[in-house]
């Protein structure tokens, strides 16, 4: 009997131990969005690349444990939960949807992802929110070094600390941090947090189950000292 | 004996130093009145051991040729066998280069797509994503995988024919994309995700990969994304590329894109684009050796570009050993850049016709390298796409005709037995005996 299971009531049950994940993104990505296949639970993910990249249908799937790179890459309206940590480049070029990473999230989380929201309940490593073109991103842990790096636009909440030259070469992102930074990077800096600003990081903070107050947070974005060449910025770099 | 008081006496002539020559100079009073390193478009401008440097034998009594005009010669290059369920089959082997719609005009790239598909080849996005023109009219696209990832989206992403990962190109190796605010209007910033007029400088790494390891998870990613139906091309610019192309075909790559530094750039600086990666007849036999000494030779395709201007050069790649090869800088020129009739508007932008490099600022009087709607509007894509097709067509019989004559009944069939070399140089690095003698530097050392 094939791994692949299903009632009208129950969830697909997706064994990776069973099938390969060809199979799986084949089944996930040829899904409508009309589906009465709503729910996918995905077993053994033992840490697999890929998983569940590039879906377009609004299903649930939940991924019982481990992911490696590039889980739930470029995805087009799906909420996927990983009940464990994420490995390099989780939700990275996301269009829109819901990532929610239960566990850590190794580096460039969330890296170029254009829309949707990314959930970290941990930590995110380095390079949290890389090139971020309009994605929202929420770590309720710490997030490493480089994090939101040429940012481009989208929201960056970090509930902990931030690592060192966080926003460096930052566009039009805004970046919230409650706990410490380590340091700025080129051309970020420390802004006002306006009525628009607290309104954004309060539907943030909401949505992803966040105890903190607005007010808690310090807003950074860019200086845009940068945008143009000119000499006198040389020592920026 | 008294002095000669003839007005006429003999003056020493003005004299230039090799070392600090006229545009060594300008280049210096340059740097020191604006504070900023020169940029321009175009690849390498010096001069460089090249194709010039070799020369086929031809047939004569111990080989047959075919004949001219009687005898089949094929042309078609099938691109992507290795992993794909949909390779590419195209009618010739000359590819048109990734160039970005921002840094060329919408027409420009309308006439790209239409010129290579009434040919029977592909065209390449480029650092801006995928507009629904070229699509529209190219009826196989490349779609170029950057770090800036830029406009990079689903759909786009699985309506294209092939992918191709870009790590570097020839006349930036270890550089990122440069577009100048000048060029970033309203539509441009708007796929770009960027604040309009800005100096847009693309990251040189991408952003959730390093090194060959990560790469291969990354292809297979985008196979996943794509049910392993297109293409994986991996471009890098050439300058380690024995080593490189190993790595891009233990990652996983499909095609592997080796660009020499004569390729072009939108906008890059002058020291860079002269200055680092080494030209396309260095590069071409140690990737050719590279898949090789893998076996896999033929099996991964190896397209080359990066100067290549007449179908001598074409022959002279295949020979070498390349599958196929692109053009970026000959098929602007084919569209209508750098052409005499707009020598008075070369004049008032400081130049003139056949060295407009100024692409960066967006004020080309061809229409091609510009956002200006005005000036864009000058070029008519249907005309200029028939003079590019017209190009394409005559680089092909060109590479035809001296196929023929080698005896070879494919341009695939050229080899290099069939080649000499005119200079110590080139004999070293097309690894062909110099004309006359059977002596390769190097060999046997």
């Amino acid at each position: 009997m094939s791994a692949l299971q299903k009632t009208l009531l129950d969830a697909v049950i997706f064994d990776l131990a069973q099938e390969e994940l060809r199979s799986l993104n084949a089944a996930l990505q040829g899904l409508e969005d009309k589906t009465n296949r709503t729910e996918w639970n995905v077993l053994n993910p033992r840490g697999a690349h890929a998983i569940a990249v590039g879906v377009t249908a609004t299903v649930s799937i939940t991924i019982a444990g481990h992911a490696g790179y590039y889980c739930a890459g470029m995805n087009d309206g799906a909420s996927i939960t990983i009940q464990g940590n994420a490995g390099t480049g989780v939700a990275e070029n996301m269009m829109s949807g819901l990532v929610h990473v239960k566990g850590d999230a190794s580096q460039s989380a969330g890296a170029t992802a254009h829309g949707g929201l990314l959930i970290i309940d941990g930590n995110a490593a380095a390079r949290c929110g890389i090139s971020m073109k309009g994605v929202d991103i929420v770590v309720k842990g710490n997030a490493g070094h480089m994090s939101a790096f040429m940012a481009q636009s989208g929201n960056l909440v970090i509930c902990g600390d931030a690592g060192e030259a966080l926003g460096d070469s930052l566009y039009e992102a805004r970046l919230f941090v409650k706990g410490e930074v380590k340091s700025l990077g080129a051309d970020c800096e420390v802004k006002e947090m306006s009525a628009e600003d607290k309104e954004i990081l309060a539907g943030l903070l909401e949505q992803a189950g966040c105890s903190e107050k607005p007010e808690e947070f310090t807003r950074y974005g860019s200086a845009r000292k940068l945008y143009h060449f000119h000499v006198d910025n040389a020592g920026a770099y | 004996m008294t002095e000669d008081s003839s007005p006429h006496i003999p003056q020493t002539r003005p004299r230039y130093s090799a070392t600090f020559d006229p545009g060594t100079i300008s280049e210096i009073q340059r740097a020191a009145a604006t504070g900023i390193y020169d940029i321009r478009g175009g690849g390498a401008k010096r001069k460089l051991p090249h194709f010039d440097d070799l020369l086929f034998l031809g047939a004569s009594v111990s080989r047959y040729p075919l004949e001219g005009y009687r005898e089949r010669c094929g042309t078609d290059v099938v691109l992507g066998t290795r992993f794909a369920k949909k390779p590419i089959h195209l009618k010739i082997p000359v590819t048109i280069a990734g160039m970005s719609f921002g840094a060329l005009s919408g027409n420009a790239k309308e006439a790209l797509g239409r010129g290579a598909t009434a040919v029977g080849t592909s065209t390449t996005t480029g650092d801006g994503g995928m507009t629904p023109e070229e699509r529209g009219h190219s009826q196989t696209l490349v779609y170029q995988y950057l770090p800036s990832r830029y406009g990079m989206n689903l759909t786009d992403l699985r309506r294209a024919d092939a992918i191709e990962v870009v790590v570097g190109q020839g006349a930036k190796p270890g550089g990122g994309g440069m577009l100048l605010g000048q060029k970033i209007s309203p539509r441009v910033a708007r796929m770009r995700n960027l604040p309009e007029g800005i100096d847009q400088r693309s990251a040189c790494r991408h952003p959730d990969w390093t090194g060959p390891d990560d790469l291969e998870i990354k292809i297979l990613e985008l196979r996943e994304l794509t049910g392993w139906e297109k293409p994986i091309y991996v471009k890098i610019g050439a300058s380690r590329p024995y080593y490189d192309i190993a790595l891009a075909v233990k990652a996983g790559a499909d095609v592997v894109v080796l660009d020499g530094m004569q390729g072009g750039t939108a906008a890059t600086q002058d020291v860079f684009i002269e200055h680092v990666g080494i030209p396309i007849l260095a590069a071409i036999r140690p990737a050719v050796q590279s898949l090789q000494d893998m076996g896999m030779h033929r099996k991964v395709q190896l397209i080359v570009s990066g100067g290549i201007r007449t179908g001598a050069d074409v022959a002279k790649a295949l020979a070498l050993g390349a599958d196929a090869v692109a053009i970026g800088t000959a098929a602007l020129i084919a569209l209508g850049d750098n052409a005499p009739e707009l020598e008075a508007e070369y004049q008032k932008l400081g130049t003139t016709a056949g060295a407009y490099d100024d692409w960066h600022e967006g004020r080309d009087p061809a229409g091609i390298t510009t956002q200006d709607p005005v000036l864009a509007a000058r070029l008519d894509p249907v005309k200029a796409a028939r003079r590019l097709a017209n190009y394409l067509s005559v680089l092909t019989l060109e590479a035809q005709t001296i196929a023929r004559a080698c005896g070879k009944s494919h341009v695939h069939n050229l080899e290099p037995e069939d080649l000499v070399a005119l200079t110590m140089e080139a004999a070293a690095m097309a690894q062909v005996p110099l004309a006359g003698t059977n002596w390769i530097p190097g060999r046997n050392f």
